[in-house]
């Protein structure tokens, strides 16, 4: 068993089970056996995430989490999967019943659909298409519909606020998530997933020619992982889900299984994300090291998806809630502004000779306004004793 | 029926559907909307002719349903933006109350 | 005429009739959605990739979203209260009967269906790229000048104007 073998050994193994097919069923039993692995494992990630992300936030807060059902509260995921299959579909009189019912559906099929362009491991992509990122972005496009669906079909006021909120907040973050991977497309001049991270893949001496050890690139991430935390309304971006706010926003009425669909909707887009920004920036499923190579690519993949998956708890963790204009503020006149002026930088980058006067240019270029924006964003707020202005 | 028949007609079957709900909708966003859908049926148009056409390699085609959709995009945000500021003013969005020019 | 053209024809046509169709306008805009997805197919279905996800994209993505914000902001406390047709309806209808009518005529009756069918194009997004930087250049800059003056002009006509405290 070579290195290699068990590098490509779902290649291997699928190739084994489509030999007995006659040649008619091909494609099909192809793609069954091709979609079938990313329908179980991702949601076993997500059954896995929910215990971690309680636990986790319960350290932080200084508080165990569950700990009753199973070891150390491992098999928190059955109790809460049971719950909410057994539970009562309870739908509002005057909601209106077909777009009630479909919204869950259409936000699980955009989220599942993400998947299609993500390569998991060397040769181990569901489709090589030739514009994959934009098909990325334009299944992500669809679950701000989806939402709006959720809400508005609920025909209450808490919801159809929340869902104002979120659609709001998806759409201005949706703009910064774009421009953030424009400059990785431009970097590598291509919008294949695959060809991006076979460009990512070479080494030199040891170090990996990862995208995120550039200024752009590091910038770029920087940029894409908040817009993408703001795109899957996870704290501090959750105001239109907070509980302290508006109960459960938009899909507040909603029970039992549709419920557990929107969870698994909006944990699902959390892992596509992060997902992409593994391929843009952190080089796919390559090793950090040449010497590391030894460890199977989707190995590599999901390790670096667990990470960016602890960075997410963490920061729900840590940083307290954004106010509405906040977060408008923020993406419209900070990180806007932050991601053309990146794109620039990759442009400079680009032309300028190989050497440490490139880093210390693109590293200026891109330090420098994101002092001067942040500033900018402050002026104004002084921070002083709390005062009250009354209505008249 | 060649297939670039089928699609010619396909387009023109969504062409005069938008054409009858812009002339026969009294919500002013109704029409906006049936325009949206005319502009639509013709970027289908461009891009059977591409894919059918003597010579698909020039990218005529594909670069002109490219502009048209960007055109549609913004055209669409400034209608929804006058229909918001005529609503403001009129406090209605039915055409046919629309009729006076004073005010 | 393949299966897959038939079913996303009659999909299509489904979705953009009860769009136009239908009373209440927020159920016009997801059937609307749909015909876009529709469409969307229909470009996959040619070989457009570039198109069909840029059509997903922003119609799907952007107008739909748009078209239902601005009904959000455009509906009278009072709901469907006005009609649904305008009134003059039947002279709309026949006179769209009419264009398709003449437009099925002109099709049919052309010399424009070609009797040997060019193969698929490969078209990849590096040559749609290249294109808009040399032979089309200057149409981009002006879309660009374009969608700047969009954009200020929407906000311009959306905003509320600020009223002056005495």
């Amino acid at each position: 068993m070579t290195p290699e073998t068990i590098d490509q050994i779902f290649v291997i193994s699928k190739h084994w089970l489509l030999g007995p097919l006659p040649a008619t069923l091909q494609p099909i039993g192809s793609a069954v056996l091709s979609v079938a692995p990313v329908l179980v494992v991702f949601p076993l990630l997500f059954a896995i995430t929910t215990v971690l992300e309680r636990k986790g936030l319960g350290r932080i807060q200084n508080r165990y989490g569950p700990n009753r059902v199973g070891p150390y509260g491992f098999f928190q995921p059955i109790a809460d999967g049971i719950k909410s299959l057994t539970k009562e579909d309870i739908v509002p009189r005057t909601a209106d019943q077909a777009v009630h019912f479909l919204a869950p559906l259409l936000l699980v099929l955009a989220a599942f659909l993400a998947y299609a362009v993500l390569p998991i491991g060397r040769n181990m992509v569901i489709a090589n298409l030739n514009a994959g990122v934009l098909f990325f972005f334009a299944v992500g496009s669809m679950v701000e519909l989806a939402v709006f669906m959720a809400g508005w079909s609920s025909r209450s006021k808490y919801s159809l606020l929340g869902a104002m909120r979120a659609v709001a907040q998806m759409i201005s973050y949706e703009v910064p998530l774009v421009l953030a991977s424009i400059v990785v497309i431009m970097a590598a001049g291509s919008l294949s997933t695959v060809s991006i991270v076979e460009m990512q893949a070479g080494y030199t001496s040891i170090w990996p020619h990862w995208f995120i050890f550039t200024p752009w690139g590091f910038a770029g991430f920087v940029l894409f992982m908040i817009a993408a935390t703001a795109e899957s309304n996870r704290s501090p971006f959750d105001l239109p889900e907070g509980e302290s706010e508006i109960i459960a926003g938009y899909y507040i009425e909603y029970s039992g299984f549709k419920f557990a669909l929107f969870f698994l909707g909006e944990y699902l887009g959390m892992f596509a994300t992060s997902g992409l920004a593994i391929t843009l920036f952190l080089g796919g499923w390559s090793a950090p090291f040449s010497f590391l190579t030894w460890i199977p690519s989707y190995v590599w993949f999901f390790l670096k998806l667990l990470t960016l998956i602890a960075a997410f708890i963490w920061v729900r963790g840590t940083l307290p809630r954004l106010r509405m204009d906040q977060l408008m503020n923020l993406a419209w006149k900070f990180m806007l502004p932050m991601t053309l002026l990146n794109i620039f930088t990759a442009g400079v980058w680009h032309f300028m000779p190989v050497g440490p006067s490139r880093w210390l240019v693109c590293t200026a270029l891109v330090v420098a306004p994101c002092i001067l924006l942040s500033r900018g964003l402050k002026q104004g707020k002084k921070l002083q004793m709390r005062t009250y202005r009354f209505a008249e | 029926m060649s297939p670039l028949t089928s699609y010619l007609l396909l387009s023109a079957l969504l062409f005069s559907i938008g054409l009858a709900g812009a002339l026969a909708r009294r919500s002013a966003i109704l029409v906006l909307i049936g325009i949206e859908l005319m502009l639509n049926a013709a970027n289908l148009n461009f891009i059977a002719f591409w894919r059918y056409g003597p010579n698909p390699a020039a990218l005529t085609g594909v670069m002109f349903t490219i502009f048209s959709i960007s055109v549609a995009a913004a055209e669409a945000a400034v209608g929804l933006g006058i229909i918001l500021a005529v609503y403001r003013h009129a406090k209605t969005t039915d055409l046919d109350q629309m009729d006076s020019m004073k005010g | 005429m393949t299966v897959s053209f038939l079913i996303l024809a009659t999909l299509t046509i489904a979705g953009m009739a009860a769009a136009m169709g239908l009373r209440n306008l927020v159920h016009c805009v997801l059937a609307l959605t749909l015909g876009f997805a529709g469409l969307a197919a229909l470009y996959l279905q040619l070989g457009a990739q570039f198109v069909g996800f840029t059509q997903i994209l922003v119609y799907v993505g952007a107008v739909a979203i748009l078209a239902v914000f601005a009904i959000m902001m455009t509906q009278s406390a009072g709901g469907l209260t006005q009609q649904a047709l305008s009134s003059s309806w039947v002279t709309g209808s026949i006179v769209a009967g009419a264009v398709f009518a003449v437009l099925a005529w002109a099709i049919c009756s052309s010399a424009a269906s070609p009797q040997i069918l060019p193969s698929q194009p490969e078209v990849s997004v590096n040559q749609i790229g290249d294109a808009l930087m040399h032979r089309f250049v200057l149409p981009l800059e002006i879309i660009g000048l374009l969608l700047t003056a969009a954009l200020i002009g929407a906000v311009v006509l959306a905003m509320q104007e600020k009223r002056e405290k005495p």
